[in-house]
């Protein structure tokens, strides 16, 4: 029984754990983009179409990471080429992917998918409870792990991650030292929207590997809560998506024993945690303001 | 070759006026291409969905229907985006509103007389306005990011609704649908015409003159302005940041809750599990393309509301699907938002600096 809860918070935490790590690094070049759910979802469906077209589900999965960036990409060209307001366009992302992938995901419906094999690792699965818990797994959970140690490497262990970071805090600066802060951050919005395709697939080919109109449900928003509750530090946003994976799966597992608790309270748990988390974070000044990148959100128009 | 933006001298009038009209264009260009790409007759596809609408009063009567909450949403939302406070939850606003509005009339049907849809109105818009002030007050209090504590009370708003209908509120009598009971006369909005037209329509109208006197006549739209420009000289003045966070999300939300009480009394005459197809999302499109102002705004939910009629328009007559509304309205914003830079700047190509070979040297 708990062997069984364990696994399924993992696969709950991975598509938020994979999404907030792109984001995370989108905002720490100075972006913000609020359009994670229109890529997630649309990763998702294309994901889902792909593989379902080519019965290859690795296929399917470097189709979403493709369809995720080409989102950010019609992102980055208006955020940083166009300057437009940054929370505006991202909604208007956001808009757009929920749109697109019901046109795409209408001729998906109620299709039977297509799951991710699971991985097993030689020896260390064979291990009693810890083997099938954490070398049993589909190939992307091992993925959101070595991304967070990559993205964590890179950011404050590599030259590009200085001057990622360095772009994201004083931008001006930046420019002023001859580093192209626009190409910095169209690279950095491309790797997220990347990551939110990838999280997307990882929701319709190993979640529930189905296609289900706004299947994502506001988990692209979760995800944009995580970043601000790791305080921009890519280790805490694992323990944020565990954390939020294991709400999840508690309220299911409330729901089928029958505690006579309406499922719509249950359901609303996820979101209240994410309030109730925001609020928690933000109150302590100390660790929101070290670790907030100074240029978040603001427009950078280079006076050549 | 390169784009570069290139700052006006000053902020040019002609374009401040054309940039919607150019948005909207390129958004029939954009769509004609989706109907191609769809296999469909762009031609036909364009007129079922922008014109079509537009010839006989039913649906001229259906978009006024839909206009009126997505004008009052974002007559709300032009307010807190112009003092920079980013409520993106306009759609639990309504939601709330809504359920506060209708607790008279589901739960003491018999209170029926002249009192009971003017305090259904004070109840929804107070209910909008507590729902608004959530994310306010986290946000003055806690320093807490307001667009997504706004965000998350959208989710649980609508959970909350769809609790009430199929559980406490649902009718009886119904055949265990999940609906309420249907409103009774005295709490329903008076109709305008012969469709589901009432007089919310008017009532949207009257608040978007209110607020237009207000934002250009009085010093609270002054307040507004000054601090969504520059908050640190609207503090000089005496103007409190956190004073008018908590005014404008209140606002928002009292004017989101009274067009969710208006659709439930006016429109559904009871409470299903969806009541909205989207409007509080859709109202930040309305008020982003009526430039967050409140005439802007009356005609920029017309245009909108005929992406709703339309959308079903295509897919009854041509098959396409209705979810074609929300990719044109994601479009429509993406266009609105790069417009509105050509009023700040013009654009200037330049040749890659290898073909040009000399670098500009000339600023240094």
């Amino acid at each position: 029984m708990f062997e069984a809860v364990l696994l399924t918070v993992i696969t709950a935490a991975t598509p938020l754990l994979i999404a907030a790590v792109g984001e995370l690094v989108v905002e720490r070049s100075g972006v913000l983009n609020l359009g994670v759910e229109g890529m997630m979802i649309m990763g998702a469906v294309v994901g889902f179409a792909v593989a379902n077209q080519t019965g290859s589900g690795s296929l399917g999965v470097v189709a979403a990471i493709v369809a995720g960036m080409a989102m950010s990409a019609l992102f980055g060209f208006l955020v940083l080429i166009l300057v437009t307001n940054q929370v505006a366009s991202g909604l208007a992302l956001t808009i757009l992917g929920l749109g697109l992938s019901g046109m795409i995901g209408e001729a998906f419906i109620g299709v039977p998918g297509l799951r991710l094999p699971e991985l097993y690792i030689p020896v260390l699965s064979e291990i009693p409870f810890v083997g099938p818990v954490f070398f049993q797994q589909d190939a992307l959970v091992y993925v959101s792990f070595l991304l967070v140690g990559a993205v964590s490497y890179m950011l404050f262990k590599t030259r590009a991650g200085l001057i990622l970071r360095a772009v994201g805090d004083n931008h001006v600066s930046a420019h002023a030292l001859g580093y192209s802060v626009v190409r910095v951050r169209f690279m950095a919005t491309l790797f997220g929207g990347a990551c939110a395709g990838l999280a997307g697939a990882y929701m319709s080919l190993a979640y529930t590997p189905q296609w289900v109109e706004n299947m994502t449900a506001g988990r692209g928003w979760i995800a944009l809560a995580l970043v601000v509750f790791a305080s921009w530090l890519p280790f805490r946003v694992v323990a944020g998506a565990y954390l939020f994976g294991a709400v999840t799966v508690l309220t299911f597992h409330a729901q089928a024993q029958g505690l006579g608790i309406p499922s719509q309270f249950l359901s609303s748990l996820p979101y209240l945690a994410t309030i109730a988390v925001l609020v928690l974070i933000s109150a302590n000044r100390r660790l929101t303001l070290v670790n907030t990148p100074a240029c978040l959100g603001k427009p950078f128009v280079p006076d050549r | 070759m390169r784009i570069e933006l290139v700052k006006r001298k000053e902020h040019s009038g002609v374009m401040a006026l054309l940039s919607p009209v150019i948005a909207v264009g390129s958004t029939l260009i954009a769509a004609a291409l989706i109907f191609t790409l769809t296999g469909k007759d762009p031609a036909l596809g364009l007129y079922k969905f922008f014109i079509e609408p537009l010839t006989d009063t039913w649906s001229l009567q259906e978009i006024v229907v839909k206009a009126t909450p997505l004008v009052l949403i974002a007559c709300g939302l032009a307010v807190c985006y112009l003092s920079n406070n980013w409520n993106i939850g306009a759609e639990g606003q309504f939601v709330f509103g809504a359920i506060c509005g209708s607790f008279l009339p589901i739960l003491i049907p018999d209170f029926a007389n002249g009192a009971t849809l003017p305090l259904m109105l004070v109840f929804g818009a107070l209910g909008g306005a507590a729902w608004g002030l959530i994310p306010a007050l986290l946000k003055t209090r806690f320093n807490t990011n307001e667009i997504l504590t706004s965000l998350m009370l959208v989710y649980v708003a609508g959970l909350l609704l769809d609790y009430l209908v199929r559980g406490p509120w649902r009718d009886p009598g119904g055949y265990n649908f999940p609906e309420s009971l249907i409103f009774s006369d005295a709490a329903t909005l008076p109709v305008i015409g012969d469709g589901r037209m009432s007089i919310s329509a008017p009532i949207a109208v009257l608040v978007v003159i209110v607020l237009a006197v207000v934002l250009a006549k009085t010093l609270k739209g002054f307040e507004i302005r000054v601090m969504g420009e520059s908050p640190r000289a609207g503090s000089f003045a005496g103007f409190s940041s956190k004073r008018l966070t908590i005014f404008a999300f209140a606002l928002a939300g009292a004017l989101a809750g009274l067009a969710g009480t208006m659709e439930v009394s006016g429109s559904l005459n009871q409470l299903l599990p969806t009541i909205s197809p989207g409007y509080g999302f859709t109202a930040i499109i309305v008020a982003f393309l009526g430039r967050l102002n409140p005439i802007g705004i009356l005609i920029a939910g017309f245009v909108l509301a005929l992406s709703y009629i339309g959308g079903e328009a295509v897919q009854a007559s041509m098959g396409v699907s209705d979810k074609i509304t929300s990719v044109i309205q994601g479009l429509l914003l993406f266009f609105v938002l790069a417009c509105d830079t050509f009023i700040l700047y013009r654009l200037r190509f330049v040749k890659s600096r290898k073909s040009a070979g000399v670098p500009e040297a000339s600023h240094v």
